[in-house]
């Protein structure tokens, strides 16, 4: 176990410096002359020229991306073209929202899919069956900021039981999650039910069932375990998409957090706010699926040892 | 030799059924209902849009300040918008915008995903590092993220959004391709080309690239979809093509302004990307079983 972890540690070094250098090169690829666009459309050319100085634009490109990574190392990502507020600050007193709206997400996502997942390839070719495997395809067919929309017109404008958003109590978070949640809670509710039919075929599954074990005991003690075992790189990269989806789903329930912020500051053109948001968004996603990677070698001793 | 040949054409036959026989994948695929009827109303859908300039009298963009924000009516089947616009001719010439962002950012992602995942799969070596270590890093966005940043970086427009969604699929595409060329290269028919002295383009384009036809066909169709949603998303946040151009997502963020008193406008248009999301997926999970019909998914 140890040396896989290490491994897989210094793995996740070279896709952490990846991702640094595609945030750096973020602001370098803008077409035309980056100071003058980061300056805005009001700014004369001594604030282009000093703008320029200040971000080090005219200096080699080894030397500015040496300047990034001391400076991203040392925790500053720079201040914002807009609030003119350190953006690590902007980004902190957004990121307990995010955080919060995509944990809730992951949770429901996960309880409810594999359960999902589970009854429905317990029940397979049953109308409950059917009926689950629907409501998934559904689930991935929906755009979520439309989901989120037609919940907020029922539930908010006609029903009144919920907010239509904001950042408040625990009852501002129910439809935001609910519509964060519904993509990857079909991703994994389908990816359950086919691991799990697959392994009942499995000699071994076969083998229980032969010796005349109950249907419920081979599939929770003997298949459920190995058939997870892929449900769990599939919840890693969901987290990914919920990233994304987070995005829409505060635009949608103008809720606080740093997918709002990255909108907004897209709509600017704030890049040192962008640049923030991005490489913590990344940094995050490489993060879990490095959890994700060495939660599945605790699992599967296959791997560990492959 | 002869009863050499007639046999590896016995084999050949085996492998690739014709549609008439119960085991071929268009014979399967026709005999699912739901993948039929998906591919009836993508027809229709993509159809009506086409021959959207034909079949409807209004301009979408015309703006009729003395129609604004009607309720569905005879005149009007679904409405107007904010601008007195029809909202029936814009949900339709959306059909237009949001199919060609779709189709081309596939037909964009496959161009250059499929000869690269081919390249870094059949070479391996030195190439297939550098290749795999770009897709890693691309990997390491979250999907909706990378195509966004992209747009930060192009601003916004049809062509911008189209290399953005390209940007952001092309990894799995490369993943795909790679996986089935490692897993063909070494078999004995690659050899046996080898050893009649076929040049490497030619294995290439004859021997491992048609192997890789039925995952990249049902990945597009599965990508068409994720590509129409992922430009909705975009034109949601206002990042998406320029206004007025009719698209769905676009009018579906500018509805929501309405949404307190006119439902309509945010409804029908996220009616539309959810039908034809529905429709592309169908398909394409009837396309998937029709090619491996033991998968369960």
């Amino acid at each position: 176990m140890g040396g896989y972890l290490v491994r897989r540690l210094l793995y996740t070094i070279p896709t952490l410096v990846g991702v640094s250098v595609a945030v750096f090169l973020l602001v370098r690829l803008i077409p035309g002359d980056p100071a003058r666009v980061i300056a805005g459309l009001l700014a004369t050319n001594e604030d282009v020229d000093r703008l320029r100085v200040e971000l080090g634009l005219n200096r080699p490109l080894y030397v500015q991306y040496a300047l990034f990574m001391r400076d991203i190392l040392s925790g500053n990502l720079g201040i914002s073209a807009l609030t003119r507020t350190p953006v690590l600050i902007e980004i902190g007193s957004r990121f307990p929202a995010t955080l919060m709206l995509a944990i809730t997400s992951t949770v429901l996502a996960t309880g409810l899919g594999v359960v999902a997942g589970v009854s429905s390839a317990a029940s397979y070719n049953s109308w409950f069956d059917y009926a689950v495997m629907t409501v998934a395809l559904a689930g991935v067919s929906i755009p979520v900021f439309w989901l989120g929309i037609m919940l907020m017109l029922v539930f908010a404008v006609h029903l009144h039981w919920l907010p239509a958003g904001g950042y408040g109590g625990p009852d501002h978070l129910i439809l935001p999650a609910i519509t964060l949640a519904a993509f990857s809670l079909a991703i994994i509710a389908r990816i359950t039910r086919s691991s799990l039919l697959e392994t009942l075929e499995a000699d071994y599954v076969r083998t229980a069932q032969a010796k005349g074990l109950p249907h419920r005991l081979v599939i929770y003690q003997h298949a459920l375990r190995n058939a997870l075992i892929p449900v769990i790189t599939v919840i890693g990269l969901q987290f990914g998409t919920l990233l994304g989806g987070a995005v829409l789903t505060e635009t949608t329930f103008a809720w606080p957090g740093l997918g709002r912020l990255l909108v907004g500051a897209i709509s600017s053109r704030d890049y040192p706010v962008i640049q923030g948001v991005v490489l913590i968004f990344a940094v995050l996603f490489v993060l879990v699926n490095l959890a994700v990677d060495v939660l599945y070698a605790y699992v599967d001793p296959r791997i560990r040892y492959g | 030799m002869s009863t050499r040949a007639s046999a590896t054409g016995e084999l050949r036959a085996r492998a690739r059924p014709r549609i008439g026989d119960p085991r071929s994948p268009a014979r399967r695929l026709f005999r699912r209902r739901t993948a039929l009827a998906a591919l009836v109303a993508l027809g229709i859908l993509v159809g009506v849009s086409v021959a959207a300039p034909l079949l409807l009298p209004l301009d979408p963009d015309e703006a009729d300040l003395s129609q604004v924000l009607q309720l569905p009516s005879r005149g009007h089947l679904l409405g107007t918008d904010q601008l007195g616009r029809d909202l029936l001719t814009r949900v339709i010439y959306g059909g237009r915008v949001s199919f060609l962002i779709g189709l081309s950012a596939v037909l964009l992602t496959v161009t250059v995903g499929v000869p690269v995942g081919l390249v870094s799969g059949y070479f391996g070596g030195h190439v297939d590092l550098v290749i795999q270590r770009i897709v890693d890093f691309l990997l390491a966005f979250p999907g909706f993220l990378l195509a966004l940043t992209f747009i930060a970086i192009l601003g916004i427009g049809v062509l911008n959004v189209v290399v953005a969604i390209a940007v952001a699929s092309v990894p799995f595409y490369i993943r795909l391709v790679r996986g089935v060329a490692l897993s063909v290269k070494n078999q004995a028919f690659v050899e046996a080309a080898r050893a009649l002295g076929a040049s490497e383009s030619r294995i290439l384009t004859w021997h491992i690239f048609p192997n890789c036809l039925a995952p990249v066909i049902v990945q597009s169709t599965l990508q068409v979809g994720t590509a129409i949603l992922t430009a909705a998303g975009l034109g949601f946040l206002g990042l998406g093509v320029k206004p007025p151009t009719p698209e769905w997502g676009t009018m579906l963020g500018e509805g929501q302004t309405y949404l307190l008193s006119y439902w309509f406008i945010a409804t029908f248009p996220g009616l539309a990307i959810f039908v034809s999301v529905l429709a592309f997926n169908l398909l394409g999970d009837g396309l998937r079983d029709a090619f491996d019909p033991r998968r369960h998914d």
